[in-house]
């Protein structure tokens, strides 16, 4: 962290205390005609951390990480990478960030290896440089093999991690990834996620994924931003995000040996509790929401109605439940298209 | 090292890890588009097919020209420039065109092949995005998938010129005289802007319309009309509508009308490219033009009967700059469409 701060002073110049920003968004916004893709978005991205972008398909992702690579102008507000700004100095930008696009492309008639060879001519890279480097990348990401296939005889996982170095063959400072681990089976993911791990842990890279996956960004993910509709609705670490978010709201997963109408009749008289619905699966299993503090007296007001609890979970900070709490509450502001 | 990092401004100092410092970008980022395209073209089977295309038509024309000119040697005998008449002209009696005509015909054909699927084909194959975040700008996607376009047809067409000279040589031996040579150079840069012209139309679809398919049926549509209909067909009515000519016309209607019709019909490249074509290849001709046409045909005497290089050149220029304007124009707004598109479809 202290190495970069060093290098990149003119970010550090605007950064919060403590902390370099490699990244950051000032009421950034593109609108599309009516179409408002991406909202007065303020992100600040710390050198060195891992970042993920998160939402549905449609979120506006893509469209902000294009202002952030000086791809596509914003229709107001401003962006700083690495120190520059995108849109007046996107050269400086772009030989700094290596760039995965969603659904990356290559010449079919190219090898992965000629492909690799065209980025580095592009970035200026010396021959037996570029040579070097991508050899090294081509095994890291587990294409050593099939280095010199046409691309066209690729399968979608392979051309995504031939993307992923594709990314690093500048070796750059910051790496933005548009849904990384889109098209790769299971395996692949893990290996994938593991290169970007690496990335930012021994490299001392910033990295900027987007995703709509969850539970993958929260594996990798230092800090979040949860996006929908082009605003940002949370941002910051994952589990602090659940706790902002359920505040004092908890559901419970209960089994209750009995009846089931005498069990719901019991639940429902406790104080407190605002709903109970009976799991579509398991029988003897009720979901139960409501304060805090059912939580202390949920047991011992169904022991005095003589039933006896056999199990008793909090399920209100399960990743999935608080990604779809976000968008449920996010739901009809506004109704443009996904 | 430690000195040397602390000359560097900030954002340029790489810490204590060994990291190189950033490299010095490629002066022009579209030398090594061009420089990459190239590459792809030549190796391409579009290659093959063009150069089938555009030789084996060419051989035949040069080879007709020069049996018959071997068939009528006396008459040949001193003939001023023989060497590249063999290019622009053709045997009287039989229907194979010369080889002027035969590009004329086929050239755009080239052009098409090489442009139409220049940046929609990145788009078809999601290359442009990651193409465009690499340190270059834009306009070097576009200017240097022209220029190499441009190279692989310089490429075709100096190969084929080279084997048609083969083939003059064999069956005449004929050699070219040094007069002959430069007009060989000119006539080969006018065929390149003319090609050059179709190449910038055909990346203007593929700019303009997002599907390939689409975009080689719209070049090749224009490819049509203009040397096909144009002045074979709707030059005639144009001129006729306005400026007829009546029943018993008058000698200025009749060439009132056949100038109009001229002036029409250069609107097609394909005919400024044979026109210019003609200027350059036989020293011979001295106007195309109407009025002066029928003054020298009245006293043919009073006219050189060849021209110098110099003067052909300069008969020819009008049509080359209007070829090299069409050219420009073409290009200048594939480039506007292609610069002001989102990156992303």
């Amino acid at each position: 962290m202290a190495r970069k701060g060093a290098r990149r002073g003119r970010a550090a110049g605007s950064a919060e205390a403590g902390q370099d920003l490699t990244i950051q968004t000032h009421r950034l916004t593109k609108a599309y005609g009516d179409l408002v893709a991406v909202d007065n978005l303020n992100l600040s991205i710390r050198t060195g951390e891992v970042f993920g972008l998160l939402g549905p398909n449609g979120a506006g992702k893509t469209t902000t990480i294009l202002m952030l690579l000086g791809l596509s102008e914003p229709s107001s507000g401003r962006a700083e990478v690495v120190g520059f700004d995108p849109t007046r100095d996107p050269l400086e930008v772009k030989r700094r960030v290596g760039y995965l696009p969603d659904d990356v492309g290559f010449y079919g008639d190219l090898t992965g290896r000629q492909n690799l060879r065209y980025t580095a001519a592009l970035n200026g890279l010396e021959r037996a440089e570029a040579n070097e480097r991508i050899g090294s990348l081509l095994e890291q990401v587990g294409l050593g093999a099939a280095a010199d296939r046409r691309v066209d005889q690729y399968s979608r996982g392979m051309r995504q991690r031939l993307g992923l170095a594709d990314a690093l063959v500048k070796d750059p400072s910051v790496v933005i990834l548009d849904e990384p681990t889109a098209s790769i089976d299971p395996a692949g993911v893990t290996d994938v996620l593991a290169i970007i791990q690496g990335l930012a842990r021994d490299n001392g890279v910033t990295v900027l994924l987007s995703s709509h996956l969850l539970h993958q960004v929260h594996q990798v993910c230092d800090r979040v931003a949860i996006f929908n509709k082009g605003k940002i609705l949370a941002q910051g670490r994952m589990a602090q995000l659940a706790e902002d978010l359920a505040g004092d709201h908890v559901v419970l997963e209960v089994g209750v040996a009995g009846p089931a109408d005498q069990v719901e009749a019991a639940l429902r008289a406790i104080t407190g509790v605002t709903t109970v619905t009976r799991d579509p699966k398991e029988p003897s299993l009720w979901h139960v929401a409501g304060p805090q503090a059912i939580r202390g007296h949920l047991a011992q007001d169904l022991a005095s109605r003589g039933m006896s609890v056999v199990q008793l979970r909090r399920v209100g900070d399960e990743l999935d439940e608080i990604y779809l709490r976000y968008f449920n509450r996010d739901e009809g502001d506004r109704d443009h298209a996904a | 090292m430690k000195a040397t990092v602390t000359m560097l401004p900030d954002a340029l100092v790489d810490g204590p890890v060994a990291k190189p410092a950033l490299r010095r970008l490629p002066r022009s980022g579209w030398r090594v588009v061009a420089a990459k395209e190239f590459g792809d073209g030549i190796l391409s089977v579009r290659f093959i097919i063009v150069f089938a295309l555009l030789g084996l038509p060419a051989v035949g024309a040069v080879y007709a020209t020069a049996s018959y000119v071997s068939a009528n040697a006396q008459a040949a005998t001193g003939a001023a420039g023989l060497f590249v008449l063999l290019f622009s002209h053709q045997d009287p009696s039989s229907r194979v065109p010369s080889l002027v005509t035969m590009i004329g015909l086929i050239g755009p054909l080239l052009g098409i092949a090489f442009g139409f699927d220049a940046i929609n084909g990145e788009r078809a194959e999601r290359t442009l995005p990651r193409l465009v975040a690499q340190p270059i700008h834009r306009d070097a996607v576009i200017i240097g998938k022209f220029a190499a376009g441009l190279a692989v047809i310089g490429v075709v067409l100096l190969s084929t010129t080279l084997i048609v000279s083969g083939v003059a040589f064999l069956v005449l031996a004929v050699t070219p005289s040094p007069d002959d040579i430069l007009r060989l150079v000119a006539w080969f840069i006018v065929s390149i802007a003319y090609i050059g012209f179709w190449l910038a139309f055909a990346m203007l679809c593929s700019a303009a319309l997002r599907g390939a398919a689409t975009s080689v049926l719209t070049a090749i549509g224009l490819w049509i009309v203009a040397t096909i209909f144009w002045s074979a067909l709707l030059v005639g009515l144009i001129a006729n509508f306005f400026s007829p000519v009546p029943a018993n016309p008058t000698l200025n209607q009749q060439i009132a009308n056949a100038e109009l019709q001229l002036n029409l019909a250069r609107l097609s490249p394909g005919r400024l490219y044979t026109e210019a074509s003609a200027y350059i290849l036989d020293p011979s001709v001295q106007t195309l033009d109407i009025a002066p046409l029928i003054a020298q045909q009245n006293n043919a005497r009073a006219y050189p009967s060849i021209l110098p290089l110099d003067q052909s050149l300069t008969l020819a220029w009008p049509q080359l700059t209007a070829l090299l304007a069409f050219t420009v124009v073409c290009f200048g707004l594939g480039y506007i469409s292609f610069m002001r598109q989102e990156v992303r479809a």
